[in-house]
């Protein structure tokens, strides 16, 4: 709509408004190719967006913006003009205009990838929003225009980055964490600051080969260089190992490690930042590095489970303002970070702890419409920053200055490698002695080849001072880790991790049997060991609960009633199996078979259920559709269940139907359906599978010609029109 | 570790037991300072009450199931042997072990832990954990935190999930097949001190 105006009329320049005059695009087919041009075009009257640009030549008239004092706009000179009818402002909104049209396009590529589903499953997500971002900055850099300055400090730490840690932290599965806290910190802190040390030093070697040309980069900036991009990000190997079923412990650790990270990164780089700048270098300052690193560390889990505790504390009194409960968790995490970025501490580690921490007490607090609210809310910024931030990703790569050196740069790619290989063997070696699944040879490999770069460099990297010399050779140096880590490694891995056969997780472990055994076994546990007189982190982990249920859940959680994970999680199941089946039903013209009962609902595991449907054709804008459901399971009870379901189609019919259950065995289930004449609707014909409790196919009414013969079971189907 | 030699020579068959169980001499020596630390009237035999006496054992929720499990049918004592034995059960299973058809099963295979598990279920020891009986775990795990249509109900499912014979009680192969996918050489295993 925007370039439809075609707003050729344009007020004289000393009427005040801002209309900027535009070229017209018709026809536009592709939207992507739309928001492109269109945003491109934006940017040439408006450019980066925090500032007003300087006129680029020829195309366009920019109006310096209203001041109050020049008048309301709504009034033009008494001599010139009338009133006129339709204006345009778009300085007022630029800002939020251009942030959601880039979330837009960002998101259209994302859509745009699962069209094909091959894509997805070899290459993952960052490297193709990576693609397509290059692509986009090829274009902005052939027409002379800048970005948007995303990836810059404040914008990336203050807005980006945070998101994606809050989904990371609420998600953390918390059982398999706990047990290898250890594991985690000890590859998070010593891993990383093995690779800086090592890197940094290795590097400052290699400048000085004289054929590279890089003698004039000191030790110092080396090390913060190395600092910069020893780090594992969260951002790239989440979105790489998530779609990737490694086994649980090989998981936590390299999902751990990334997070808690942090905490060394912020201090190394704060170092050598402070050193770089001086000429001398103190042992004093060595030591007070050691200690800022515990101030860091432990200061940012601190303030992250004082949140979080505040958090669950005033969930406890939301009871009557169930709509807001949600924003109470996102605003809590939020300060945490802010407020340890406010204290130059591990903001990261904040916002971490205070989710793990929140999630168990908030999520008994708040009703269950707001628990599904915060969870999907929680998912949905994070996809979104993580999905802007490889993309502009891509696109900063062209738009910025590069100084390419060979030599650097391939050393630092080898190097980065070989160090974090070498760290990996050499920690595992220490550390699995005292673990009590070790880790083998494959899990050390994917280990180490799971360590992907990402974008916290890049954002790092750029907010470099400016007293460094070769601060374009360190940005290229670092993009190109990057692109080479996400994929290279990126695209590799999950083949490798077929191919080497790395013990693989099963997400598919909630049955209660498991869960029953599982507490069963720790008890015995429990009990033997305490029978040979030992310690051991069960030990922890009583003392722990039992500190828990007797302070902590009186003092945070509303309504007290301690709940064994058997139960809850007999609780999840049976609801989960009550709503899957409801919403396969209610989607449909024709109710499939549902036995439902709010005591009771048996596992559809031993049934099938297969039914016929047949629809008769009443009157040109009537249908009844009757449908005989012949359900066999081997249930031990009946209940009798009737189901409403009523769905309003595509092409506008409504239809209306009514699903009675006996005995498990016979479902009846009569539709009616109201259409305008033209329009086609049609009933199909579906098999329950047993295990998924899917209707196949689903059905959607149509209203061209066709009849459907979904996957090769149709029968019966109404047509008219 | 002067004491060690001489512990040693108090303890009749070592040689036999580091055979048949898989713990070093250490080992054995510290389990032998053990069971004499609870046979406090010093018979070289233990009874239930001795168990009885270690506190948190007591508060264990199936801890009576435990110390049955010590005890063979019939027997009122368990001898340093015995004890053995059955905590050889929860070592870490030894992954270098050839397989041999030809010996006997391992006493800390997967199949042995999960037969210790199946019977601290199975008190009546005919094979199968009957409704009933599993009802008498749930109830003592879940203590006071369930009503007891709550308790049945779970037990229903939990019979319905894994029985796949229909005869509403879940065999030992039942069993096994329904913690295939669970790591139980992880979750029951204990790292013995020396």
């Amino acid at each position: 709509h925007l370039v439809k105006l075609g707003v050729h009329e344009v007020p004289p320049p000393s009427s005040g408004l801002l209309t900027p005059t535009m070229g017209g695009f018709v026809q536009i087919k592709l939207a992507v190719y739309f928001l492109t041009i269109g945003l491109v075009l934006l940017n040439l009257p408006c450019g980066s967006y925090t500032e007003i640009p300087p006129k680029p030549p020829g195309t366009v008239t920019v109006l310096p913006p209203v001041t109050p004092a020049e008048g309301p706009q709504a009034f033009p000179d008494a001599e010139n003009s009338n009133l006129p009818v339709f204006t345009m402002n778009y300085a007022r909104i630029q800002v939020p205009f251009e942030v959601t049209l880039w979330v837009l396009l960002a998101s259209f590529a994302k859509i745009g990838f699962h069209v094909y589903h091959k894509i997805t499953f070899w290459v993952p997500e960052s490297c193709l929003l990576i693609s397509i971002g290059l692509m986009v900055g090829a274009i902005m850099h052939s027409v002379h225009e800048e970005p948007p300055a995303v990836l810059s400090y404040n914008v990336f730490f203050l807005f980006m980055l945070p998101p994606i840690v809050l989904e990371s932290g609420y998600f953390i599965p918390t059982r398999p964490f706990f047990e290898n806290v250890g594991t985690v910190l000890w590859f998070a802190v010593v891993g990383t600051l093995w690779n800086s040390i090592g890197i940094g030093m290795s590097l400052y070697a290699v400048c000085q080969i004289e054929a590279f040309e890089v003698q004039d980069i000191n030790l110092q900036e080396n090390m913060l260089f190395a600092a910069i991009i020893s780090a594992v990000d969260p951002v790239a190997v989440l979105s790489v190992f998530e779609d990737v079923s490694v086994n649980e412990q090989l998981y936590i650790v390299v999902f751990g490690e990334c997070l808690f990270n942090d905490a060394v990164t912020v201090v190394l780089y704060n170092m050598f930042n402070f050193v770089a700048e001086m000429p001398e270098v103190e042992p004093v300052d060595v030591f007070l590095g050691v200690a800022r690193f515990f101030v860091v560390g432990l200061g940012g889990m601190g303030f992250g489970v004082i949140f979080g505790f505040v958090a669950s504390f005033t969930t406890r009194f939301t009871s009557n303002v169930r709509e807001i409960e949600p924003l109470f968790i996102f605003m809590y995490s939020y300060l945490a970070y802010l407020v340890a970025e406010l204290f130059s501490i591990s903001s990261i580690m904040a916002i971490v702890t205070c989710a793990l921490t929140m999630k168990y007490y908030v999520e008994e607090n708040v009703s269950q419409r707001s628990c599904t609210t915060i969870r999907h809310v929680v998912k949905m910024l994070g996809t979104i920053s993580e999905t802007l931030i490889f993309f502009f990703l891509g696109v900063v790569t062209i738009t910025t200055e590069h100084e390419w050196n060979w030599g650097y740069i391939m050393f630092t790619l080898l190097l980065a490698l070989v160090w974090r290989g070498l760290g990996v063997l050499v920690l595992t070696q220490i550390i699995n002695p005292f673990r009590t699944i070790p880790f083998n040879f494959k899990d050390q490999f994917i280990l180490g080849y799971g360590g992907l770069r990402g974008a916290i460099s890049f954002a790092l990297v750029f907010t470099l001072p400016d007293s460094i010399g070769r601060k374009k050779l360190f940005v290229t140096t670092t993009i190109c880790m990057i692109m080479f880590t996400v994929f290279i490694q990126g695209i590799s891995i999950r083949p490798l991790i077929e191919f080497i056969n790395v013990r693989r997780t099963n997400r598919n472990l909630e049955t209660i049997n498991v869960e029953i055994h599982s507490r069963l076994i720790e008890h015995t546990i429990a009990g033997v060991e305490d029978l040979c007189g030992q310690w051991s982190h069960y030990y922890w982990k009583d003392k722990f609960l039992k500190f828990n249920n007797r302070i902590l859940r009186k003092i945070l959680i509303r309504d007290n009633r301690a709940e064994s994970s058997i139960v809850a999680l007999y609780k999840k199941l049976e609801l989960q199996n009550a709503m899957e089946i409801l919403d396969t039903v209610s989607g449909d013209i024709n109710a499939g078979s549902s036995i439902v009962s709010l005591q009771y609902v048996y596992p559809l595991s031993h049934s099938s259920a297969c039914f016929l449907s047949l629809s008769l054709s009443l009157s040109r804008s009537l249908s009844l559709a009757c449908s005989l459901s012949l359900a066999c399971s081997l249930s031990l009870s009946f209940s009798l269940s009737l189901l409403l379901a009523f769905s309003l189609s595509l092409s506008l019919s409504l239809s209306l139907s009514l699903s009675v259950s006996f005995c498990g065995l016979v479902t009846l289930s009569v539709s009616l359906s109201l259409c305008p004449p033209g329009c086609l609707s049609y009933t199909s014909f579906h098999i329950v599978h047993p295990s998924s409790l899917t209707h196949y196919p689903f059905n959607l009414n149509r209203s061209d010609g066709y009849l459907r013969n979904p996957e090769g079971f149709g029968l019966g189907s109404i047509y008219q029109g | 570790m002067g004491s060690t030699n001489s512990t040693l020579s108090k303890i009749p068959n070592v040689e036999e037991l580091v055979q048949e169980t898989g713990f070093t001499p250490a080992h054995i020596v510290r389990l032998y300072d053990r069971f004499e630390a609870l046979d406090k009237e010093k018979t070289g035999h233990l009874r239930p009450q001795d168990f009885g006496a270690i506190n948190r054992l007591a508060i264990n929720p199936i801890g009576d199931r435990i110390i049955g499990a010590f005890f063979s049918p019939g027997q009122e004592t368990v001898d340093f042997h015995s004890f053995v034995r059955i905590l050889a059960h929860f070592r870490p299973a030894d992954k270098k072990r050839p397989k041999d058809p030809s010996m006997p099963e391992p006493v800390n295979s997967r199949t042995s832990k999960l037969k210790f598990a199946f019977q601290l279920y199975d008190q009546d020891k005919d094979g199968k954990i009957s409704r009933a009986e599993l009802l008498q775990v749930l109830r003592s795990m879940l203590e006071m935190q369930v009503t007891e249509e709550q308790l049945e109900s779970i037990a229903d499912r939990t019979i319905q999930e894994a029985d796949l014979d229909t005869d509403d009680a879940i065999s030992f192969e039942e069993f096994r097949k329904s913690l295939e996918k669970v790591n139980i050489d992880h979750k029951m295993s204990i790292r013995f001190l020396r």
